[in-house]
């Protein structure tokens, strides 16, 4: 299908003499797909290679009260069965690299289970049908445990725990919220002026990769006292660092070889074949597979995370959106892989392409007894554009205004100010909708195809970060034990007033994830810390503030000719001919609009927000807030690496294992 | 027991020991080095596996191993004559027909079937060709694309083994 | 250790078969559960006897147990029971499939078993017995030597799959029938449904309530409002019971009617 390339949008801020970009290139690895030659991790052949199958659970829930494996160690082709006792480093968490969350799942479970395909036993024999066989041949004595399979039944006093490092069945945020806060402004004082109020709720459910290539992964000895490790990973140094981590050896000692993967889509970051595969290999000296099959896949394989989401607008009779709350539930299963960060990826998405005044949300990140979920193509994002999606169109209908229209008054424009405290920039929704209307002959309005991501974007309070009301509720155990609703602002005991213009650091507002987060903890990944003088990698420092906007009237609507569709309008600032980002005037949020002398364009009249009464805080005006130090997340320069230094040896060549028979001539 | 099974892969002659129950993808990769049919699901859902077997096509993955005896077996490994490509592979290549390439060892056989039979296909004939073949990477469009763009070609006629 | 017995003839065959073997013929079920680790059967067994005859004797069809969906789709005989036979899996699936693994595919597969339902199959057995596929369906004991067919007239037999993924996705729901009609009325009709139930089965109150009607709205209304009865669907990753229960009557009223799918 041709592509069709809109060279007329946003020309004046690309080179379009570009050598590569936009011309048809034959792909660098395709003559080895055509081939069949891609060398996959299953396209290594080893001497002597040994297969590994899982002993799973088959409950959502159990306790194990006994296994006994007296017949599978004597059938037929079994060299070893790996119990949880034999992995040197159980527990793990896969964003622990991060310092993100606690170690809170184990690659083979010794007590309880949490999901049905949870790994308990892992048998490795000479083929893989003996494997199959000796895994049937396991007898496991199951206590079935009470489940929870539902986001918000999960969260309620009484609902069994999932999993004992999140005694709440909610992932910790900011080491005291049970869920991840949004505030910006004042979404309850703009409910109560708004002239409608539209709600929805929306579900969507988990979706499973599936890659045509299974997850896997191949490990062998190599002479040089290192393993080697063929894998179909798409995520390489998450699987060594896990690897060196659960294996307790360096990851000098660990040679991985991927890149060549058949299909990922997310589903091949989670790390758990690898560490096994090089366990297997520790533990029989030979060359052990470790593959899954497409039940595993579907079954086992986490998907992208079910979300159940609430969303609430005060919408003025014009279309104006003056306030929006979301309630959102990732479903994470009964571990933490990467829904946890889904969630603030979420939150820093939120409330969609639009500019909202008023924004609030609380997003869950909850434990229930099933298939632990991870990234998928777009995920924290996918589902709540949805449900966002959705409920614009629902919008559209109780105001009465075309849904496309309804669009393009409230899309982001450049310089707007969003609900996370960053500037928008390179805005194309409305651009987009118009272009879409176009093609499918949906008819807009004259006003609605006059306007343009260029222009209007933060002119006063759209470039404005506004006087926000915070509240504390729903610190960790305070749902489970006494019961508030999930709701913004539901169950605060305490408001508080965040100044206009404050680029907030404090989780109850949401901050951005991108700052302290990022802290490599190198010894994780087998490096020695230097004990010299903090080599810190240098932290970005937060952003300089926002110059306060000039506080601008809001700007009349200027005619538009009936009939045709303007140009593009001329955008002052310089040509940039280098591909950099436009509007870029170096580092820190980009200059409103306004401070630009742009043109004035037509534009839809903004929400005035009025200079309201401060809202007065609820009572409890004398309780302490808790100073914001003991809350901000650790940064830990300390920690950061020192110049990479092997933990134990200095790399060697790399040598062949003597048990590669290679690639039979077809490499 | 391991059970001797003889039959002509790719034009040559071969010869392989099986594993009783052992399934004709799994002889060929490890039996015999051809490492181009892949495993996608083991139960014939995918279709990576595709093999010709006497001319047609078939999931080696479901092939008892020791019933290919004496059969013509053929996989993409035999597609290209040296290091002339077959003009499926050629097609795919320049119309972007693979993104992660696990697909396209089944995807070229079940074309190639196709196009053995019927040189001259409709959209509709090759859709139906590949319809046991999935691609997780949604690129069924360039596939389509590239297989009837293969029967236009030239060489078509010529660059195939009968 | 999977032990893989071959034989000359399909009676020995019969003969090495037991509580904890499995015949092979095309392979794609018994393939998939060996592939699987299957823990209930540790032997195969299978023939070289060709069982892949096709003979058109007055208006039935012999059909042998070995051929596969792909000859079904290049006999001129069974030129009718085509759009059946194409309703299995895609290409390579149908170059291996064969008409006595779909008789005993479990739940949602045997497409093609729900046509020769309909066409009044009749099952002969290796050791000779004939029986209606019906009651073979019930226990499914013994090998299927061939399978014997009535040939329909005209526009008689009808066969529809309903599936979610096209061209090629499971069956939620499959529906064949055999129209018998004469001065106007129905008379004599076989309806069978696949997926709707642990295997493929005829639907007798349909049948019953098409008795004397009129093959119009009118005449198949009261089947339609008997398209579910006396069947329990199953709740499944495709479908859902509660599902099937809502759009079989759709379904059915099309392939009475004629009606195209939209």
């Amino acid at each position: 299908m041709p592509v069709e390339f809109r060279k007329d949008l946003f020309a004046d801020e690309r080179d379009d003499n570009l050598v590569e970009i936009g011309k048809p290139h034959i792909r660098q690895d395709i003559l080895g797909h055509v081939t069949g030659r891609s060398p996959y991790y299953d396209d290594h052949l080893f001497d002597g290679l040994l297969h590994m199958r899982c002993v799973r659970s088959p409950h959502h829930h159990a306790r194990i009260r006994s296994i006994d494996t007296s017949d599978a160690e004597r059938a037929n082709g079994v060299v070893r069965i790996i119990r949880p006792s034999d992995v040197p480093q159980n527990m793990n968490t896969l964003l622990a690299l991060l310092n993100f969350g606690r170690d809170d799942e184990p690659l083979l479970t010794p007590e309880k289970t949490g999901y049905r395909g949870e790994p308990v036993l892992a048998v490795i024999a000479t083929t893989e049908a003996a494997a199959r066989d000796a895994v049937a041949k396991v007898k496991v004595d199951w206590e079935e445990l009470p489940h929870v399979l539902d986001v918000e039944e999960a969260l309620k006093p009484g609902a069994p725990v999932v999993n004992a490092t999140y005694p709440n069945n909610t992932f910790d945020y900011h080491d005291r919220y049970d869920h991840q806060k949004l505030r910006f402004g004042d979404t309850q004082a703009a409910f109560t002026r708004a002239d409608h109020i539209v709600e929805g709720e929306y579900q969507m459910s988990p979706i499973e990769q599936a890659p045509i290539e299974t997850c896997g992964a191949i490990a062998s000895p190599e002479t040089n006292d290192r393993f080697v490790c063929y894998t179909s990973t798409q995520a390489l140094f998450f699987s060594v660092a896990v690897s060196a981590k659960q294996t307790a050896l360096p990851s000098s000692r660990l040679h991985f070889i991927g890149g060549t993967v058949g299909g990922g889509f997310g589903g091949k970051v989670d790390s758990h074949h690898e560490p096994l595969a090089i366990l297997g290999s520790m533990l029989t000296g030979r060359p052990v597979k470790y593959q899954w099959d497409r039940a595993e896949e579907m079954q086992v394989g986490a998907p992208r995370s079910g979300e159940r989401w609430r969303i609430k607008d005060g919408v003025m009779n014009d279309g104006r959106i003056i306030a929006r709350e979301f309630t959102g539930f990732f479903d994470a299963g009964a571990y933490t892989r990467l829904t946890s960060y889904g969630v603030q990826k979420c939150t820093g998405h939120l409330p969609g392409p639009y500019t909202i005044p008023n924004v609030a949300s609380n997003t869950y990140c909850v434990f229930t007894n099933r298939t632990p979920s991870t990234a998928m193509r777009g995920f924290g994002i996918t589902g709540v554009d949805f449900s966002i999606e959705c409920h614009m169109d629902r919008v559209a209908d109780a105001v009465g205004i075309d849904p496309i229209e309804l669009r393009i008054l409230n899309a982001y424009r450049d310089g707007d100010m969003k609900a996370h405290r960053r500037t928008a920039k390179n805005c194309a929704l409305i651009e987009s909708c118009q272009v879409v209307a176009q093609k499918s002959g949906w008819a807009l309005s004259h006003d609605a195809m006059a306007q343009s991501s260029l222009i209007g974007g933060g002119i006063g309070w759209r470039g404005e970060i506004p006087e926000t009301v915070i509240d504390f509720a729903g610190e960790i155990g305070e749902r489970r034990s006494n019961w508030i609703d999930p709701e913004p602002y539901a169950g605060a005991k305490q408001r508080e007033l965040v100044a206009a213009g404050t680029e907030n650091e404090h989780p109850a507002t949401g901050n951005a994830p991108q700052r302290e987060d990022m802290v490599i903890e190198a010894e994780r990944l087998g490096f020695k810390v230097s004990d010299g003088p903090p080599n810190a990698m240098p932290v970005p420092g937060p952003a300089p503030a926002t110059p306060p906007a000039p506080a601008d009237p809001p700007i009349p609507v200027a005619p538009v000719p009936a009939g045709t569709v303007p140009p593009p309008p001329a955008v002052p600032t310089p040509l940039n001919g280098t591909g950099a980002p436009r509007r870029s005037t170096g580092p820190g949020p980009s200059l409103p609009a306004a401070a630009r002398g742009a043109p004035q364009p037509p534009q839809p009249t903004p929400e005035p927000h009025p200079p309201a009464p401060a809202p007065v805080p609820e009572p409890a005006l004398g309780t302490p807030r808790p100073a914001p130090t003991d809350t901000a997340p650790p940064a830990a320069p300390d920690t950061a690496p020192a110049a990479p230094e092997p933990a134990q040896r200095p790399p060697r060549r790399p040598g062949v294992s003597r048990f590669i028979s290679g690639p039979r001539g077809r490499r | 027991m391991k059970i001797p099974v003889t039959f002509t892969l790719n034009g040559t002659e071969a010869a392989a020991f099986a594993d009783p129950g052992q399934n004709l993808l799994e002889l060929l990769r490890r039996g015999l080095g051809d490492l181009t049919p892949k495993f996608g699901c083991g139960q014939g859902t995918c279709g990576t596996c595709t093999v010709l077997i006497d001319g047609e096509p078939q999931l080696s993955c479901l092939i008892l191993a020791e019933t290919a005896q004496g059969r013509d077996v053929r996989t993409t490994a035999g597609l290209a004559n040296g290091p002339e490509l077959h003009p499926l592979q050629t097609a795919f290549m320049e119309g972007f027909a693979a993104q992660c390439g696990y697909c396209t060892p089944g995807m070229l056989m079940a074309a190639k079937a196709l196009l053995d039979r019927n040189p001259s296909p409709t959209r509709d004939d090759v859709i139906e060709a590949i319809s046991g073949n999935l691609c997780r990477c949604t690129g069924y469009e360039p596939i389509v694309e590239a297989i009837l763009s293969a029967a236009r070609a030239p060489r078509h006629s010529t660059g195939r083994p009968a | 250790m999977l032990d893989v017995v071959t034989t000359d003839t399909l009676a020995e065959a019969a003969q090495s078969m037991g509580a904890r073997a499995r015949f092979l013929n095309g392979g794609t079920l018994v393939m998939r559960a060996v592939n699987y680790g299957d823990q209930r059967f540790d032997r195969i067994v299978r023939t070289r006897e060709a069982l892949d005859h096709i003979q058109a004797r007055g208006d039935r069809v012999e059909i042998g147990a070995g051929v596969t969906m792909a000859q079904i789709m290049a006999s001129r005989d069974l030129a009718f029971l085509a759009p059946a036979a194409r309703a299995v899996g895609g290409p390579a699936i149908r170059n291996m499939a064969t008409v006595g693994g779909n008789i005993c595919a479990p739940h949602p597969y045997g497409d093609l078993a729900v046509a020769l339902l309909a066409l009044d199959g009749q099952v002969t057995l290796a050791d000779g017995v004939s029986l209606p596929l019906t009651a073979y369906l019930s226990n499914r004991q013994g090998l299927i030597r061939s399978v014997s067919i009535q040939r329909p007239a005209g526009d008689a037999f009808r066969f529809r799959k309903v599936s979610r993924a096209r061209p090629k996705g499971i069956s939620f729901l499959s529906m064949a029938t055999h129209l018998n009609r004469s001065a106007g009325r129905l008379s004599g009709v076989r309806v069978a449904y696949g997926a709707m139930g642990p295997d493929p089965t005829r639907v007798s109150a349909v049948e019953r309530a098409l008795e004397g009607a009129t093959l119009d709205a009118t005449g198949i209304a009261p089947a339609l409002n008997a398209a579910t009865e006396g069947l329990n669907p199953p709740d499944d990753a495709l479908a859902s019971s509660w599902y099937r229960r809502e759009v079989a009557p759709i379904h059915l009223r099309r392939l009475l009617l004629g009606e195209a799918a939209r």
